[in-house]
């Protein structure tokens, strides 16, 4: 191999940047034979792999190699019927490195797709070309809203299974942007593909003329995603104060914490909450010297320059733009734990740096996910059922709505005596 | 807007850190388990970064098999002293002596397994309530829905089943009495990541890591070093090779690789052609041994 395209490889990747993206599909959809066919195709593969997955699908009498066994780790425990979990994998090209959280259909689906939305930049919905869009296909963009995932890719898959039909893919095409009207979706696009033979994967497809769009490994390459974050409205959670007690140090007092928005500045006026004590950044310090600005998502120690009483839990932002302050939250949970929600019931949070309790004061309504129906009625909320709840918190929450900041607008709900993570909270506009 | 960039390395170094501030904030008594391996080295750097100008506030905690490379064993010992942090170490040694554990048999026992067992007495002992950990999602299938933070019962043990969701940015820490947890900072990295970054920070490597002269044994399929903790057998001798290590472990189980990768952008070198002859689909004979292991350890899923 020539030296060039190693030399290309190794400088491009200090210049990479990072996409997470979710996959979303029902039973049979295609969504291994899709991941193994990304990573195949842009070579993330290697050959011993490759020899080993060939060999098994010889043995199983598959026609063709089959890439859905590359995956298959999560295959046979759904078969088996043991946990089915989110599971991260990883590939790079020269342009990307890409974290795909890999997300199996099923019973735990709903709590398993919120889980790997919620750090998503990007979902990809797979659609059966021969099923159209079904009842959990509206669920996925439902959940893919929810979780305000910016950016969705409609794959189309098996084309190859309707004759590369333009109109096909047209009718799917049409079906889902009108059902997805209804939900707060801003970037849609859609890619006719066929996993199996990689049709417009990572090459264009010769059997779709029709197609002028671009491939889906394109698509993932290229789509901007630098504006994902809210640059706007200044966050930054106190996380741990640094105070290293040693004479060059002495004085130093720093707070350190991650940018949850906005744009940090090395003079900036700020006001710390909830005391609502007001003074300016001093310097925004780091190991590697002293950063002229801060933004998410960086993990960054600020100095201030009055000394104000601060610890964690604590939020820094700007005085004429501040987050609402308020123990009565309302939220859309998903509800992640076998034991139902209580109404009356206490729970632990966590939302930002900050721990609390709260009691669960209403259940509003629960969501059928698949046809968007409130029931008024039934308010019984269980596992993987997603509903509109009232809470009172112990102590005020310096809180944005969830669709403004993904950081300062979601919570997650502790059982106090199993210590498991019950619940993911989003928190709503009128709270 | 959209100057507001980072670069993916950059942005795996902040999750990173904000992982060991959550712990410090979160836990009482953390520790981070050096074992001397490029991971482990590049927590140690991510742990400066998180909290400077102060030192790192827990100790770092070595389980010497008493089979380490001395090489590695001076290099743990100067970059204690260099950051400034307590370093504890514990002996496998201890625990065989005390009956706990018992040495394997054969040519070239490895102190691997028995290994755990001193941990897990030394987190019991010194009441540790969460260790740092370099695994990566990436190192193999069954790793691959491990949690940044990793729920262990009152015997230490993992349960599968039982794991906790996690959500955006926020880590549920709560235990009760007699449980701790592991965390894994870098847990989204692969292994090309953290080669890039032992590169970007300049951080330096037990010289072992890179290419040398070494007397070798060849069995199963890998060479071993020569040392007191090998026996060599009927027919096996020792051969002067061209050699470094990928991997840092016991003398008696860890496998060299042929190679003349001298420094760390070499290394890089390696793993990406590895990858590139791959990425052509061409037969490449002039892959090197230690690009063939690359793939193997990579194993992408
Ligand atoms: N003809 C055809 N078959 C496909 C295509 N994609 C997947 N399949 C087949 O559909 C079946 C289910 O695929 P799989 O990837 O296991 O689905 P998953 O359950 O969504 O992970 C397998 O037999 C695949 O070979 C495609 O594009 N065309």
């Amino acid at each position: 191999m020539a030296n060039s395209d190693v030399k290309e490889i190794t400088e491009n990747y200090l210049n990479m940047d990072l996409l997470r993206f979710t996959t979303a599909g029902s039973v049979d959809d295609g969504k291994s034979t899709l991941i193994g066919r990304l990573m195949f195709d842009s070579k993330s593969i290697f050959e011993d792999q490759m020899e080993a997955i060939e060999q098994s699908s010889k043995r199983r009498g598959d026609e063709n190699v089959n890439l859905a066994l590359l995956t298959d780790g999560l295959k046979a425990e759904r078969e088996q019927g043991i946990t089915i979990d989110v599971a991260y994998r990883y590939f790079a090209t020269p342009k990307r490195k890409f974290i795909i959280a890999d997300t199996p259909g099923h019973i735990q689906y709903t709590r398993n797709m919120v889980t790997g939305a919620s750090t998503a930049n990007l979902a990809i919905i797979l659609v059966d070309a021969r099923k159209g869009v079904i009842e959990q296909t509206c669920r996925h963009a439902f959940i893919a809203s929810l979780l305000q995932i910016k950016h969705i890719i409609v794959c189309v898959n098996k084309m190859d299974l309707v004759e590369y039909k333009e109109e096909v893919f047209e009718k799917i095409k049409h079906d889902f942007t009108e059902f997805s009207s209804k939900l707060d979706i801003n970037d849609v696009r859609y890619i006719p593909i066929s996993a199996l033979h990689g049709d417009n994967v990572v090459d264009k497809s010769k059997n779709m003329d029709w197609y002028q769009g671009a491939t889906l490994l394109y698509t993932l390459e290229n789509i901007q995603i630098n504006s994902d974050y809210n640059f706007i409205d200044t966050r930054f959670p106190v996380q741990y104060v640094i105070r290293p007690m040693s004479d060059k140090w002495h004085d130093f007092r720093g707070y350190a914490g991650r940018v949850e928005g906005g744009v940090i500045k090395k003079g900036d006026e700020v006001i710390v909450l909830p005391s609502g004590f007001t003074t300016k950044v001093k310097a925004i310090d780091s190991f590697d010297g002293e950063l002229d600005e801060a933004h998410p998502p960086m993990a960054v120690t600020l100095t201030l320059e009055d000394e104000i009483d601060i610890s964690r839990g604590d939020l820094i932002a700007k005085p004429n733009n501040q987050p609402k302050v308020g123990q009565d939250i309302e939220l859309m949970i998903c509800w992640l734990n076998q034991k139902k929600l209580a109404v009356g019931g206490k729970y632990a949070i966590k939302h930002t740096t900050n721990d609390m309790r709260c009691i669960i004061k209403e259940v509003k309504y629960k969501m059928n996910i698949n046809t968007l129906h409130r029931y008024q009625d039934d308010k019984e909320i269980g596992l993987n059922d997603i509903g509109r709840i009232l809470i009172r918190t112990t102590k005020p929450l310096m809180h944005d709505p969830y669709n403004r900041n993904r950081g300062t607008g979601s919570i997650i709900m502790i059982d106090e005596f199993t210590n498991e993570t019950v619940g993911a909270g989003m928190i709503l506009p009128g709270s | 807007m959209s100057s507001y960039t980072l670069t993916h390395l950059e942005q795996l170094e902040a999750e990173a850190i904000f992982i060991f501030r959550e712990v410090a904030a979160q836990f009482e008594k953390p520790v981070l388990l050096f074992s001397g391996g490029k991971d482990s080295i590049c927590l140690v750097r991510l742990a400066q970064k998180a909290f400077w100008p102060a030192k790192i506030p827990f100790p770092l905690m070595h389980i010497d098999t008493g089979h380490n490379f001395p090489e590695a064993i001076e290099y743990r010992d100067s970059m204690a002293k260099e950051v400034g942090a307590e370093l504890i170490v514990r002996y496998v040694q201890d625990s065989i002596d005390k009956g706990k554990a018992q040495e394997e048999k054969g040519p070239n026992p490895s102190r691997n397994a028995i290994q755990s067992i001193t941990l897990l007495d030394s987190i019991e002992e010194l009441k540790f309530d969460a260790a740092f950990g370099g695994a990566r999602r990436d190192e193999e299938k069954a790793r691959a829905k491990e949690r940044f933070f990793s729920h262990r019962d009152d015997f230490g043990q993992w349960d599968p089943k039982n794991q906790r969701p996690e959500l955006w940015n926020l880590f549920n820490g709560r235990k009760h009495v007699g449980e701790h947890f592991r965390v894994f900072p870098i847990s989204n990295w692969t292994e090309m990541d953290v080669w890039q970054y032992i590169a970007q920070e300049k951080i330096d490597l037990p010289s072992i890591y890179f290419s040398h002269k070494r007397e070798v044994v060849e069995r199963d399929n890998m060479l071993l070093a020569k040392s007191d903790f090998i026996t060599l057998m009927k027919g096996e001798t020792y051969e002067e090779k061209i050699i470094r290590y990928r991997t840092l472990g016991d003398m008696t189980c860890t496998g060299a690789v042929e190679s003349k990768a001298a420094d760390v952008q070499d290394i890089i070198q390696e793993v990406a052609s590895a990858r590139i002859t791959e990425r052509g689909g061409r037969a490449d004979d002039k892959r090197s041994e230690a690009a063939m292991e690359e793939r193997k350890i990579q194993g992408y899923f």
